[in-house]
């Protein structure tokens, strides 16, 4: 492993090529984690529940974007504004038209879909760090579309949307929080398991077949331009999903909550969790979230600088982030059974 | 006999004694967040992110609260200032404030600054029934008892500094064609209504309305533009960056409106003196708060104090930030409160003191404005005063105007 991962490392490619079944966890390290998913809630005070909801959301986000670039090898730094629009769809149909939120989730993550099929047409043209720039441009125009004139009916301007928390469904004794966790759990695993087979499938292989060599998927016979957009659409309606769901679990929707930082952060998730490995989405999910926290804790002033310094440890140390722990911790595991 | 009656008498007065003792005891109240010996209070500042140039008004306020601890606290009991970072991100602050809530568990929170935060965590706090007191921003809308009685602004709202300009031009040039030119966001869109609600009939007489985004590195295209409209009266509702700009681009194209600056721009070390003095003879505005820059006030006696604690507790900071002299009075104000509960430190008790503030002066506002609130008015401070910019200072003139406006 380390020869390999180093000789990686060296020749640094843009998106290292991960075989599909290295994309996701064994079966008894999965039903470890998500028993602990299922648990944890139970002890926890409703504060801490609303922070693995955070969790949750911001994984689902950051698998969006591992599936994207990942899966297909192509990048995006405008993830934040299809979380925007999924936040915003779900919140103006439940506070505008009145819709129970859990039908708002489906209707924003085809409304993502389309949008990111959309954008990923043009974005065929490019790749690489263009892509990137033009994906950038989406995320940095979005909170200003968001603010103009035109929408302010719908989308209450500058001022933002307030959402109403749902309730525990059939009087479930469980508070609002829990009953969310729960609600959120239940569509992460399932997103998660859909993604999986996904990659698994024949589209899966025609994303990583275009992530390792374009011009050897097309010779044979994969519609290149086809499964680009598609993966786009795919990412794009995913965070659609995470991004409705945010705006319940925060109750609220304003286009300074959806800025370039977003879309960053994100991106930093999915780099920390490892690159085309699912699990690790959580993991960069939770740094995302935490390591702000912490770094705030050692120095207020200078949180930035304390986060730039931990970040760079991290890509120091673990270039490739989650999964190469993950390995050493397998591999640490199978040498003690040896001895 | 006589032993009898002393016996009697002793234990009358021990009884009297336990009684008394025994009321005292009862009416220490507390809720969550407030013991014999600590009062724990919340804070949300935007530490890092687009708006941390606001941070220096959570440091203030830390500083204060030190400085009140110093001095043997509130009643005895220390003050517990927990303040966090939410980068100016509305899910941040709605992270961290149910963090000072359930997991620091703290009586209120105080001063949590930028309107999208806010209004984030309003429905939260009121829900909980946990003071949101306050709150940094002149929106008009944290004034609403009726619908939101946990929140409670501080600052006069922009609407209402708005109104006082419109009434003051309709009395002095009643004919004037004005120009506004305004931030496109919630700050400048406030200003914006408060003045056409100001000019009412006569609204006709704005002939112009000019909006920048404030990710523009220079308005100088639209101050061009305005002047070809011809007006007689600028009005700049800016943030100070861009008051700065204005100011010196319309000296440099040699026009001379009359030109009001907003509030939030009058910094003299900030804006006045980047725009250079000369061009910035004559602009007006109007305050509700001293100058930490302005020689004016070197021998006031509520600015001396405030020298005094910079000196002592934030050494070379920068006093011409605004930020500062901000700080100071929202915790004064909430110091005030705190004091006048007493030892009934419940959260009903902390608003209903709050709504019971009686023509209180902190040391940092212009003598003559003072902080009135009841039940039905959650806006502490409703008074401002015309100034004109004179030489290095500004001047104030005229009578403390007051400018309420009623949540609609």
């Amino acid at each position: 492993m380390s020869a390999a991962a180093e000789e990686v490392v060296t020749e640094a490619p843009a998106v290292e090529a991960v075989p599909k079944r290295a994309m996701t966890l064994g079966y008894g390290t999965s039903l470890v984690v998500l028993a602990a998913l299922v648990i944890i809630p139970l002890l926890v005070k409703n504060f801490i529940i609303f922070q693995m909801t955070m969790l949750l959301i911001y994984g689902l986000a950051v698998l969006a974007l591992n599936i994207l670039t990942g899966g297909s090898g192509q990048f995006s730094l405008g993830q934040s504004a299809f979380y925007a629009v999924g936040a915003y769809t779900s919140a103006i149909l439940m506070e505008h038209v009145g819709m129970n939120y859990a039908l708002t989730l489906p209707i924003a993550g085809v409304i993502c879909f389309g949008f990111g099929f959309l954008f990923g047409q043009p974005a065929l043209r490019l790749s690489g760090v263009y892509l990137a720039l033009a994906t950038f441009a989406l995320a940095t125009a979005m909170p200003q579309l968001l603010k103009l004139g035109y929408f302010e009916h719908w989308t209450g301007g500058v001022q933002g949307l307030v959402v109403t928390k749902p309730d525990a469904p059939f009087g479930l004794p469980m508070s609002q929080d829990m009953w969310l966790y729960y609600f959120t759990l239940a569509i992460t695993i399932a997103i998660y398991v859909a993604s999986v087979n996904l990659l698994r499938s024949r589209s899966g292989r025609a994303f990583m077949a275009i992530r390792d060599n374009e011009i050897a998927a097309s010779a044979m016979g994969v519609d290149v331009a086809l499964y680009k957009t598609l993966a786009f659409g795919v990412s794009a309606g995913i965070t659609g999903v995470a991004g409705g769901l945010g705006a319940i679990a925060v109750q609220f929707v304003a286009p300074d909550g959806y800025t370039i930082q977003l879309a960053i952060s994100l991106f930093l998730g999915m780099v920390v969790g490892g690159v085309g490995w699912l699990p690790g989405s959580i993991v960069g999910s939770a740094f995302i979230i935490f390591v702000p926290n912490i770094a705030e804790g050692i120095s207020k002033g200078l949180s930035g600088a304390v986060f730039g310094v931990l970040l760079f440890l991290v890509i120091f140390l673990v270039p490739h982030g989650a999964r190469q722990v993950a390995i050493v911790a397998q591999q640490l595991a199978a040498k003690l059974k040896k001895n | 006999m006589l032993s009898t009656l002393r016996i009697a008498a002793m234990s009358a007065a021990i009884v009297a004694v336990a009684a008394t003792s025994t009321t005292a005891f009862a009416q220490k109240k507390y809720d969550t967040g407030a013991t014999d010996t600590e009062i724990k209070i919340g804070n949300i500042m935007p530490y890092s992110g687009p708006a941390s140039a606001y941070g220096v008004i959570g440091k203030t306020e830390e500083a204060f609260f030190k400085m009140i601890n110093d001095q043997g606290g509130i009643n005895g009991r220390k003050v517990n200032f927990v303040t966090y970072d939410d980068a100016y991100s509305p899910p941040k602050a709605v992270e961290q404030v149910r963090k000072l809530v359930e997991s620091d568990e703290v009586l209120l929170v105080f001063n949590p600054l930028g309107t999208p935060s806010n209004t984030a965590i309003q429905k939260y706090l009121n829900s909980k029934k946990i003071p949101q007191l306050f709150v940094a921003t002149g929106a008009t809308k944290w004034n609403d008892p009726k619908n939101f009685p946990w929140t409670m602004g501080w600052q006069p709202s922009y609407q209402s500094e708005a109104h006082i300009y419109a009434k003051w031009l309709l009395k002095e040039k009643p004919d004037a064609k004005v120009a506004i030119l305004y931030q496109n966001d919630d700050f400048g869109k406030d200003y914006l209504k408060g003045t056409k609600d100001g000019f009412g009939a006569k609204a006709s007489n704005i002939i112009m309305e000019e909006s920048y985004e404030v990710s523009e590195p220079s308005i100088d295209g639209h101050i061009v533009k305005i002047k070809a409209a011809n007006p007689d009266v600028l009005l700049i509702y800016t943030t100070p960056k861009f008051g700065a700009q204005t100011i010196k681009k319309t000296a440099e194209l040699g026009w001379k409106p009359l030109q009001i600056i907003t509030n939030v721009s009058i910094s003299v070390g900030s804006v006045m003196q980047p725009a250079g003095f000369e061009n910035a003879q004559n602009v007006l505005s109007a305050a509700y708060a001293k100058d930490g820059s302005d020689p004016q006030w070197a021998n006031d006696a509520g600015m001396k104090k405030w020298n005094a604690f910079l000196d002592k507790y934030m050494p070379g900071v920068d006093k011409t930030d605004n930020g500062v002299v901000y700080g100071y009075g929202a915790a004064q104000t909430l110091a005030k409160v705190l004091e006048m509960c007493g030892d009934d430190l419940t959260r009903a008790n902390v608003m209903k003191q709050a709504a019971s503030l009686k023509d209180f002066a902190p040391d940092t506002l212009l003598p003559g404005v003072k902080i009135n609130t009841s039940a039905t008015d959650f806006a502490p401070i409703a008074q401002l005063q015309m100034q004109r910019f004179k030489g290095q200072k500004w001047e104030l003139f005229g009578e403390i105007i007051s400018g309420d406006v009623p949540t609609q």
